[in-house]
């Protein structure tokens, strides 16, 4: 199935998305490796979530292109979009495990729903996947006993059920304790070197993702500002990578959010929408 | 004024927009009907929450409806000393008439509601996101098994609910008010028809289910993620749901006892 190797699996060019009057993409080029772990980076709200959605099918680019694994993704009918999905994991920001059905049948949902192994055959594989993320133990919990790490790692294992090509992470780290923080890490290292897989993740953790990252896209406005190696990174001269590595106030991106002054506002003579 | 209108067509356009969004979805889900039938399982298990969740409140109100139809009908009947005649106005009224209604406006506000705010959760906390990235169409794999238990469980509760109305009316006419027992029965027997009164009716509630059970649905799926959308949707499917079986009700007893 897979076609030449040195091509990179994921292949976006020129990538434009708007949401309404809103763009947020805005001539994206991006190419995610095979086997690699990707880590792209961008404050809040720059769609770092929806770039996700664009790979994945779930939204459509106005304009530009999206390459998985060579197939146009916009172009594939609905048909061929879930075949390639079958090949794509991705875990969303808390989870999204299915809330009435226990981990195990969690786990078990895409080998049940594409599969037609016996019964046998798929709790063998279940457990196998949860031992993967440590958590075979916890199968019969529901997953409103489980904590958010705990979440993430059975949706994991959920996503890793039928051995995809790839499987895309929606900030993976973002509200974990400093330990659920270390083991996610530190899995999804494992995850991408013991499986083979190619790993996207989008995050807004700088120390994390600089750690585990094999390579780094920073996107900011719609547009990628830099990309490299971690190294490449932290050397790079652009003053608003310092500032997004570093976490910095004030610098190229402004504390404030765009305002009339700040003196005359207070004395009620600004206008509204006067905004210098 | 200008503002007014602009207003309006806005709304219209919206409604418009939302109506053939609706149909859309229900050819979807429709869609995925056969592939139900070799997982019968999923509408079964459906079946069992959409039915259970209304089955009480449907027997008690079926069993209070035909209670309070006996007494109403005896005042009337007893000045025409035509009180034999209670059990078939007790059972006419039901089958045709408040069985599929009332049992359809019941069904809205309990398995309608909780179909709508089941569905909105899911998609507020993007599980029917996670199902389609996991190549499992939501619409398919959740909508579709509620939509047909819905379809489904419909008739059966409204054949509960005339029932346990036509035991109610029993136990007044006969118990409390002293009519006979064997002309309660027989003249029943002899005036409801299968075709004319219970078949319409069971149409009736085929409709009623149809239809409830799409508002939910479609509500649930197109509910704005978040509490305060899915508690919107919740009030909307109840809301239109009822008025849909109002409305409906009057539109198919015109087409089948207006003649
Ligand atoms: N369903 C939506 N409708 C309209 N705007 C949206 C929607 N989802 C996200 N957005 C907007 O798109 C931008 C990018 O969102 P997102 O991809 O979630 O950002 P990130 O994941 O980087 O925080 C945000 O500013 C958000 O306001
Ligand atoms: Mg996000």
């Amino acid at each position: 199935m897979t076609k030449n190797t040195d091509e990179p699996l994921v292949r976006i060019r020129d990538l434009v998305y708007a949401r309404g009057e809103r763009p947020i993409f805005n001539g994206m080029d991006i190419d995610i490796q095979r086997g690699k772990l990707t880590a792209i980076m961008g404050p809040s709200g720059t769609g770092k979530t929806t770039l996700l959605r664009l790979i994945g099918g779930q939204l459509r680019p106005d304009a530009g292109s999206v390459l998985v694994d060579g197939q146009s993704v916009p172009e594939l009918g609905l048909r061929d979009l879930y075949r390639l999905r079958r090949r794509m994991g991705m875990l969303f920001q808390n989870g999204a495990l299915l809330t009435d059905i226990n981990v195990f049948d969690n786990v078990a949902f895409p080998l049940r729903e594409h599969t037609k192994l016996p019964e046998s055959m798929i709790r063998n594989l279940v457990l196998m996947k949860l031992h993967a993320v440590g958590l075979r133990g916890a199968r019969d919990l529901m997953p409103n006993e489980l904590s958010g790490g705990m979440a993430r790692r059975v949706a994991m294992a959920r996503a890793i059920a039928l051995d995809p090509m790839m499987i895309m992470y929606d900030e993976p780290f973002t509200g974990q304790d400093p330990i659920s923080m270390g083991v996610l890490v530190s899995l999804l290292r494992t995850l991408t070197d013991t499986l083979g897989l190619t790993s996207v993740m989008v995050s807004h953790d700088v120390n994390e993702s600089l750690s585990i990252a094999d390579y780094v896209y920073v996107i900011s406005e719609g547009k990628v500002v830099e990309h490299g190696s971690p190294d490449d990174l932290k050397n790079s001269n652009s003053p608003w990578v310092q500032q997004f590595l570093q976490g910095l106030r004030d610098g190229p991106v402004p504390f404030h959010f765009p305002a009339p002054d700040y003196g005359e506002d207070l004395l009620g003579k600004a206008v509204q929408g006067a905004v210098q | 004024m200008m503002q007014t209108l602009q207003g309006l067509g806005a709304s219209v356009l919206g409604a418009a927009e939302r109506l053939g969004r609706g149909h859309l979805f229900l050819i979807h889900v429709l869609r995925g009907f056969p592939a139900l039938l070799p997982r019968f399982g999923l509408v079964i298990q459906q079946l069992f929450s959409v039915g259970v969740l209304s089955l009480l409140i449907i027997a008690v109100a079926g069993l209070f409806v035909g209670m309070v139809l006996a007494l109403q009908g005896y005042n009337t009947l007893v000045d025409f000393g035509a009180t034999e005649s209670l059990g078939v106005m007790v059972a006419l009224s039901l089958v045709r008439e408040l069985g599929p209604v009332v049992a359809g406006l019941l069904f809205a506000g309990r398995a309608g509601s909780a179909l709508t705010a089941e569905i909105g959760l899911m998609k507020a906390t993007e599980q029917l996101s996670a199902m389609e990235m996991m190549a499992v169409d939501p619409l398919h794999r959740v909508v579709a098994p509620r939509f047909l238990a819905g379809i489904l469980a419909m008739p059966l509760l409204a054949a509960i609910f005339s029932a346990l109305g036509v035991l109610g009316g029993y136990f007044v006419a006969v118990g409390l008010l002293g009519v006979d027992d064997g002309a309660f029965w027989s003249q029943m027997q002899a005036k409801v028809g299968l075709y004319d009164d219970v078949l319409n009716g069971v149409i009736k509630s085929i409709v009623f289910g149809f239809v409830v059970s799409w508002i939910a649905v479609f509500e649930g799926y197109d509910a704005v993620p978040t509490s305060e959308g899915v508690s919107r949707a919740t009030t909307n499917t109840v809301v239109h749901g009822s008025l849909a079986v109002l409305g409906l009700d009057f539109v198919l007893t015109a087409l089948m006892f207006g003649g």
